[in-house]
């Protein structure tokens, strides 16, 4: 089956997303769709599979326009998606959650979950897609629930396969595995349409690339035609940098001092389990790892943001271990939140009270008990220059702002102090290309000024240009700590808690609490 | 790693997560508590006792086959029981398995129960099979009350406006019934009230997105004060006509009804308490083995990828919200023309809010719903028998024990269960 997108154009009131869109994916191909977040690939992808109605342009399938109303057009003319965040049932079986909406029945519109169950073990022997019918999808890890997502489009008999971001929560085992599946996919002669921004993933696995850039296609190109300089440049629309520029780290005293520390989570479970780590003035030490292994209950903690449950955490000397947020701000450490709408930012408070939310009753900014309301508006406007936070004016809602810019009054507040410690969780996620160099070069300017710093990313990229040394976290414990030199391959492998160096522990098992 | 390998270390992790997420702890909460009240079976029913004191237990009513009564020797009935209870009650402590454990509770809870039974009608007689054919009574509306939570719940809309629904149920259908003849009418009217009190909420949730407890909490406040008016102003005034339904009459099972103690309890009740068992297994049947119930309750969890498989979100809650309804309506209306034959003002009691906690301890599925409905029926029947024996405790405290028991088993007997994840949550297509 071909599918052929011709001068796709969507507005949102004056915003145009997608302005003239032409792409096309022949049969057995895996044609990547490349552009930052805000590109409008999101948008393109929701046309497609018929959640938004184009404004103009057409869609063709063999040559012949088709018109989808709702998803299930879509699903009827072969085309799945397989959603960047998993639309899936945490509580049901696998099985379950594949026939959903398209359910074998026998009489009386009872389930019939044995050729549910056939199928699926069918399926995923043709196309080496492992996984147990029975499970229940909350029990599985991310990589398997993404077969079931797959799976969810090839029992509808998608012949175009939609892959909306699929490597964001993937170690790069996984992402290897996957790359494995949609070769087959393509050999059996369905066609993918794989959505990223990672230029290396791109490179790897296409046939053909389209790059977008602010809505428009600025480029069609093959993989043997280009590299990942001039994909970034043709994606960003100048040239960029690709690698951080940092001088070798030249670290001091510890700073940062945990040890023995168990963190747990909302339902009581054990979420970071006896793990020492020292961070040094001067240092930036990235902690890697999956979504999920620990690291961001590791940052919730240090920044008093939940309770320690054992162990002690130290900063500057200063016992933190059952610090309140607020003495946490007091010691000198600075927080930049992963979720930064709900833990970042007030969204709808305006940019200059955002910018104060650390020390909005304290000197300069309060005096008496009293708010002094002109001067944290003057020193707003001030620092929408400093930092270069785009925005009308510091008075209207950080809610209105794009997420480039909302991360950048996040860590505008969060530098515009003297800080010890700066605690960053997924500082560039969703941001686009310019944002993130400007964020990555604030981290390392504050570590070149003598803080020490503890980023937690899962972006294995980013770890490995900012950091100085990188602490790997598997199942809640550290599972090396090495030189970023070691290499992408030896990272990924700790990622997925195998020390290919040590000798393996005992069973992965046993190590349950 | 080879397919069947990772599906294998899948399952292994899955089992992982599952030992880490079931604690011991209320388990163990649960073997002190029976422990405790080994002890206090001992002292109270026991020791408390006159050592000749006996008591009597009927177990049988006229259709079924004639047993002879059950005489017991208070003192050494209640030591067993005890014994029974607290030694179950050690067993939770010392197992270091959670499954079953709730049905080791329930056998330990049950001996408490059979000696306080024994000690309260020491010197006395106790028409047991009774006792329990009224807990069937008394279930009866819970039942439906809970079911009609399950079908509202498991699509994802709360509804805590069951007890309006009830008393616009029990109204209507004892004023049609009273008012054509025709007690079938009295069930259909009941249940048209309750469908609309359903469909009202649904429209002010689903279209509006109003917040779905207070809309109920609202449409429990409106049906009260507009059954109130209608009654003193409508009802009253023309009792004989409008609020004189005769009842449905029991109907015994043939050759069933003569099973010893099941016989009564079982089989030989009205239509609504059939209505009842029929209506739980079907709602159970759908509900987990057709594709109708899987449709649902993915709307209940996740909606957003029941509407990614194209599934319509909003027409499932409609649809599920008004069934509700019905089915509290006509639950509403066995509160009259199944049983008294004349509404009175608020004569539900609150008793809509007792299914609610039937259905929140019955985990959202039908036949825990049924247990629990029956727990709390049982404390209803107990309260009249209790009164009658006159043990002692005054009766405005007896009174209250369905609610205690409400109250005691939501805190602490059930511990959190997770309701569907999308319950209460507006529900709006981008």
């Amino acid at each position: 089956m071909r599918l052929e997108l011709a001068g796709i154009t969507k507005r949102f009131g004056d915003l145009v997303a997608n302005d003239g869109i032409d792409l096309s994916v022949e049969e057995g191909e895996i044609h990547c769709l490349l552009g930052e977040n805000g590109a409008g690939k999101t948008t393109l992808m929701n046309v497609l599979f018929g959640l938004l109605h184009a404004d103009g342009g057409e869609i063709r399938i063999d040559g012949e326009p088709v018109r989808f109303s709702d998803p299930g057009d879509a699903v009827r003319r072969g085309i799945g998606m397989v959603h960047q965040h998993f639309m899936l049932v945490p509580v049901f079986s696998v099985a379950e959650n594949v026939v959903l909406g398209f359910e074998p029945v026998r009489r009386l519109g009872f389930l019939d979950r044995r050729r549910a169950r056939a199928e699926i073990r069918r399926l995923s022997a043709e196309f080496g897609l492992a996984v147990d019918p029975d499970a229940l999808v909350e029990h599985l890890p991310v990589g398997a629930q993404q077969r079931v997502e797959i799976l969810k489009a090839l029992i509808r008999d998608a012949k175009v396969l939609i892959l909306d971001e699929p490597t964001a929560v993937l170690t790069p085992q996984e992402t290897e595995a996957l790359f494995t599946i949609m070769r087959s996919l393509v050999a059996a002669g369905r066609s993918i349409l794989f959505i990223t921004h990672k230029l290396k993933e791109v490179l790897a696995v296409a046939d053909r690339i389209t790059v977008v850039r602010l809505g428009r296609v600025v480029g069609h190109t093959t993989p043997a035609e280009t590299d990942e300089d001039q994909l970034a440049a043709m994606m960003v629309g100048r040239s960029v940098e690709l690698v951080v520029h940092k001088e070798p780290a030249r670290p001091g005293e510890a700073v940062l001092e945990i040890a023995g520390l168990r963190v747990v989570d909302d339902r009581g479970v054990t979420v970071v389990d006896d793990v020492s780590l020292d961070v040094r003035a001067g240092e930036i030490v990235a902690v890697a790892g999956v979504q999920g292994n620990g690291q961001t209950e590791l940052a919730e903690a240090v920044t008093g943001m939940r309770a320690v449950a054992a162990g002690t955490i130290r900063v500057g000397g200063r016992d933190l271990s059952h610090a309140t947020p607020r003495r946490a701000i007091e010691a000198g450490v600075a927080n930049v939140p992963e979720d930064r709408q709900s833990d970042g930012l007030v969204l709808s408070l305006s940019i200059a009270d955002n910018l104060v939310l650390n020390q909005y009753d304290r000197a300069p900014y309060a005096r008496h008990g009293a708010r002094r309301l002109a001067r944290v508006r003057a020193d707003g406007e001030r620092k929408l220059a400093e930092f270069d936070i785009r925005a009308p004016s510091a008075a209207v809602a950080v809610g209105t702002l794009s997420g480039g810019n909302q991360q950048k009054v996040v860590v505008a507040r969060e530098l515009s102090r003297p800080v010890k410690l700066l605690v960053c969780s997924q500082p560039t996620r969703g941001l686009d290309v310019g944002s993130i160099e400007y964020v990555h070069r604030r981290i390392v300017a504050e570590r070149d000024r003598g803080a020490a710093v503890l980023l937690v990313s899962s972006e294995l990229d980013e770890v490995l240009a900012l950091g100085d040394r990188v602490a790997v976290m598997y199942r809640g414990r550290i599972a090396g700590v090495v030189d970023p030199s070691v290499g992408r391959d030896r990272i990924g492998l700790l990622m997925a808690g195998i020390d290919a160096v040590a000798p393996p522990p005992g069973g992965a098992k046993g190590e349950s609490p | 790693m080879s397919a069947g390998e990772r599906a294998l270390s899948d399952a292994a992790e899955a089992a992982a997560v599952d030992a880490r997420l079931v604690s011991l702890g209320r388990v163990r909460g649960m073997g002190v508590f029976l422990v405790l009240l080994g002890v206090v079976t001992l002292m109270a029913f026991a020791l408390g006792v006159t050592g000749g004191a006996r008591a009597t237990f009927l177990l049988s009513t006229p259709p079924s086959i004639d047993l002879s009564p059950l005489v017991m020797s208070v003192r050494p009935v209640a030591i067993a029981c005890a014994l029974v209870c607290g030694g179950l009650g050690i067993v939770l402590l010392v197992r270091l398995r959670t499954q079953g454990s709730y049905l080791i509770f329930s056998a330990g809870f049950c001996a408490f129960l059979w000696a306080f039974l024994a000690w309260a009608a020491r010197g006395n007689t106790l028409n047991f099979v009774q006792m329990l054919a009224e807990t069937m009574v008394a279930a009866t509306p819970l039942v439906y009350g809970s079911l009609s939570g399950i079908l509202c719940e498991r699509s994802g809309v709360v509804n805590i406006a069951i007890e309006g629904q009830f008393l616009a149920g029990a109204f209507l259908g004892a004023m049609i019934g009273s008012a054509t003849g025709n007690l079938w009418l009295g069930v259909v009217s009941g249940a048209v009230a309750g469908a609309l009190f359903g469909a009202l909420l649904a429209f002010l949730a689903l279209r509006y997105g109003a917040d779905q407890i207070i809309v109920g909490v609202v449409i429990v406040a409106f049906c009260t004060g507009l059954t109130n008016f209608l009654t003193a102003q409508v009802l009253t005034p023309d009792q004989t006509t409008l609020n004189s339904p005769s009842t449905f009459s029991p109907f015994a099972v043939p050759l069933l009804d003569k099973i010893p103690i099941a016989g009564p309890v079982l089989f030989d009740q009205n239509v609504f308490f059939y209505g009842a068992f029929a209506l739980l297994v079907l709602v159970h049947v759908t509900l987990f083995h057709t594709r109708w119930g899987l449709r649902v309750r993915a709307v209940g969890e996740h909606p957003r990828a029941a509407q990614s498989v194209g599934i319509h979100v909003l027409s499932v809650r409609y649809r599920n919200v008004i069934l509700g309804g019905v089915v509290a309506g006509i639950g509403g209306a066995s509160f009259t023309i199944g049983s008294i034959g004349e509404f009175s003002a608020q004569m539900t009691a609150g008793l809509g809010y007792v299914a609610l906690a039937a259905m929140i301890f019955g985990r959202w599925r039908p036949f825990g719903a049924l247990g629990a409905a029956l727990l709390f029926g049982f404390a209803v029947s107990l309260q009249s028998f209790l009164a009658v024996l006159s043990v002692g405790i005054p009766s405005p405290f007896l009174s209250m024990a369905p609610y205690v028991i409400t109250i005691a088993v939501v805190s602490g007997l059930v511990g959190r269960v997770r309701p569907p994840a999308a319950d209460g949550v507006p529900y709006s297509l981008e």
